[in-house]
């Protein structure tokens, strides 16, 4: 294993990931459940309309996902700039 | 046995089970007073966390307004569950990284300047203050209806029980007691929706409920909900009508002042490691998201429950009401506490509801011979307990499901109460003007600031400024706008500096302060609002509610500003900062 210990290069690559994570936290929310809400009403998914399903369900369960995505490619990160706790 | 046999069996016996932890756990020193032990899993932390941040808002107001307000409830939701997204990526690992005990030290400390310790308490304050108005309304409702007194009783006999809770134990002992209370909030709101959505679909799970057909009926839940509202002259209920702007910015409010509330990331400072702050929020947001996923249904079928129970036939021509004798038990119980009120306007023994300010409604209403809608006074909050007894389930469902409100309103009232007097006895006592303060007097003033706190609270609470989730919406308003900015500034921006910090918190949240007060009253006394609370008047169409994201901008903005113009941090903040940008070398958490 090579560590790169740049502490920049793991704050950059951190800044990345919280990037990517909250652009998907902004677009099931605010894109999905609200801007977006009437065209995403057409469709259908079961008996909810998809932009309601999304405003009232489906962006919590996004939210969830993303934390512990979050947690795991962190915890990766750390190790792989070695500057994990232990 | 009886309804109220039952309710005091059960609620007892909860009181009974938190009470008796909160001695067997009783705080000894104020490190412990302050934070829970370092021995608490990060599932334990994320179930106690939930506790903490799901109050009377969430349990017994949120599905209440849902019920009432459809799609544009979704503000709640969204808002209070994606704030966890925020405080785990942006804020959570790096405060426990820095490790003190308190958001004020946080602030003093990396702005090296104690006044900026000092206007963080401030913010602080009025924060949590505003909250737990919010949950004296709930409290005051929830044993309003359980000993069937008046509301304003039921506000005082809850000041009274959040003292003597709140006072006996400090975090240690509120950690374990959390735990029960959450065990017991979220039986308490998962059963009764259960057994509702068995009834109207068949499906036992309420999230797979609300997108069913009603049992027998061959229409979609929602779709019937929609018509059967429409039909009344109200608005469809999963259709948007509140702006586009207002519930953006209302949701964004909820979304940082989530990661802004002292209560909360109070709970991040304490887990033993920084990967640990990491998964602590997420099990916090599963815990907390088994009752807001739960809350959509229950808001929408105690709609239909509650139609059913006053519309007897929607077919006839006019439409069939219940007779005013008739009315059920649970609408008569409710009638004591003075939060549901009926009147017979136009004489005819039935009680027609149906959407009075409609116009397009009022000639069918006239030719009906009907003089207004009867169902004068539905407060929303009561929604959430007269839901079993609107649905006729068994009384020990009733009974747990008071029992649960109370159990979120107290554990939030208690967590808030704790942040508030440790920002007095800590930050601002042994902090800035009394450094030699004994440990014994400072857990004394600790109490004192509690009790204070009770009062303002429960005596603002009688004529609340809103629904309990309004409230406390204008409490995450407040937060966003003064904490959330200087907290994430002081970790992203590493210019930022002391009187950036100072000037952005203030400004903040007076821009805030005074755009709530302008259309809720001064200091939310009624009849002293300068502009009445109408979509008309607000800017841009932003509610009080909505204000708090503008008021972060604001804050960002001037922070951002005043830093650029002025010198930068000294060398070692600066060290300070990408210290704590990285986990590595993280100690114990310090407080002194």
């Amino acid at each position: 294993m090579t560590p790169n210990n740049s502490r920049a290069g793991y704050w950059k690559a951190n800044l990345t990931l919280l990037a990517v994570l909250l652009v998907i936290w902004f677009v099931v929310s605010f894109g999905l459940g609200i801007l977006l809400v009437e065209p995403m009403n057409t469709i259908s998914l079961g008996g909810y309309k998809l932009g309601f399903w999304f405003a009232q369900q489906g962006s919590i369960y996004t939210f969830i996902a993303l934390i512990f995505v979050y947690a795991f490619l962190m915890n990766r990160l750390d190790k792989r700039y070695d500057v994990h706790e232990d | 046995m009886d309804l109220q046999t039952i309710t005091y069996i059960i609620v007892g016996a909860t009181f009974a089970l938190y009470i008796g932890i909160a001695i067997w756990a009783r705080a000894a020193t104020t490190g412990e007073f302050y934070v829970a032990g370092k021995g608490v899993h990060p599932v334990a932390n994320g179930m106690a966390t939930a506790a903490d941040w799901m109050s009377a808002a969430s349990f017994i107001s949120m599905a209440g307004l849902i019920a009432f307000k459809g799609y544009d409830a979704s503000v709640y939701l969204m808002g209070w569950t994606g704030g966890y997204v925020l405080l785990a990526l942006l804020l959570a690992p790096y405060l426990r990284k820095f490790g003190k005990f308190t958001v004020p030290e946080f602030i003093g400390d990396r702005y090296y300047s104690q006044i900026a310790r000092l206007v963080a308490v401030v913010c602080l304050i009025v924060a949590s203050i505003t909250y737990v108005i919010g949950q004296m309304k709930g409290v005051g409702v929830a044993f309003g209806r359980f000993l069937e007194v008046p509301f304003e009783t039921g506000v005082v006999v809850g000041m009274a029980i959040v003292f003597i809770y709140a006072v006996l134990g400090g975090m240690k002992g509120i950690t374990y007691t959390q735990i029960a209370q959450y065990v017991v909030l979220i039986f308490a709101y998962t059963i009764p929706a259960i057994f509702i959505s068995l009834q109207l679909t068949g499906n036992p799970l309420p999230q797979l409920g609300l997108g069913s057909e009603m049992t027998g009926s061959g229409t979609m839940l929602l779709d019937k909900l929609d018509m059967i509202v429409q039909d009344l002259g109200f608005a469809a209920y999963t259709v948007q009508n509140g702006t586009t702007l207002n519930l953006f910015l209302l949701t964004l409010s909820l979304m940082i002042g989530t990661a802004g509330l002292p209560h909360v990331i109070i709970r991040f400072f304490t887990v033993p490691k920084v990967r640990n702050a990491r998964t602590s929020a997420g099990w916090a947001l599963v815990f907390i998201a088994i009752l807001y996923t739960t809350a959509p249904a229950v808001g929408a079928m105690a709609r239909l429950n509650l139609i059913d129970t006053v519309l007897l036939d929607a077919e006839s021509d006019p439409p069939t009401y219940i007779e005013i004798a008739e009315v059920p038990d649970w609408m008569t119980r409710w009638e004591t506490t003075g939060l549901l009120q009926w009147e017979d306007k136009n004489g005819d023994g039935q009680l027609q509801y149906y959407n009075d300010a409609n116009p397009e409604f009022a000639e069918k209403a006239a030719s009906y011979g009907w003089e207004g809608n009867e169902l004068t006074n539905i407060d929303r909050d009561i929604m959430v307990l007269a839901n079993p007894e609107i649905a006729k389930l068994p009384n020990w469902v009733i009974a747990l499901v008071a029992a649960g409100g109370l159990a979120a309103a107290l554990s939030t009232a208690a967590g808030l109460l704790l942040a508030i007097s440790s920002a007095i006895s800590h930050d601002l006592l042994k902090g800035v003007f009394m450094p030699r303060i004994s440990e014994k007097a400072e857990l004394m003033a600790g109490r004192i600031a509690m009790a204070g706190a009770i009062v303002v609270a429960g005596l603002l609470g009688i004529n609340p400024p809103g629904f309990a989730a309004q409230v406390v919406a204008l409490a995450f308003g407040l937060a966003a706008s003064s904490i959330f900015p200087a907290l994430m500034m002081g970790i992203f921006y590493k210019r930022a500096n002391s009187l950036g910090a100072i000037f952005g918190m203030l400004s903040g949240l007076t821009a805030t302060l005074v755009y709530i007060f302008w259309f809720k009253g001064w200091l939310f006394i009624p009849g002293t609002e300068m502009m009445a609370n109408t979509p008309e008047n607000w800017f841009l169409g932003i509610s009080p509610e909505a204000f708090g994201a503008v008021g972060a901008l604001i804050n960002f903005v001037v922070a951002f500003v005043v830093a650029k113009l002025t010198a930068p941090p000294p060398q070692h903040i600066q060290h300070l900062v990408e210290d704590i940008r990285v986990p590595g070398g993280a100690g114990q958490p310090t407080g002194h």
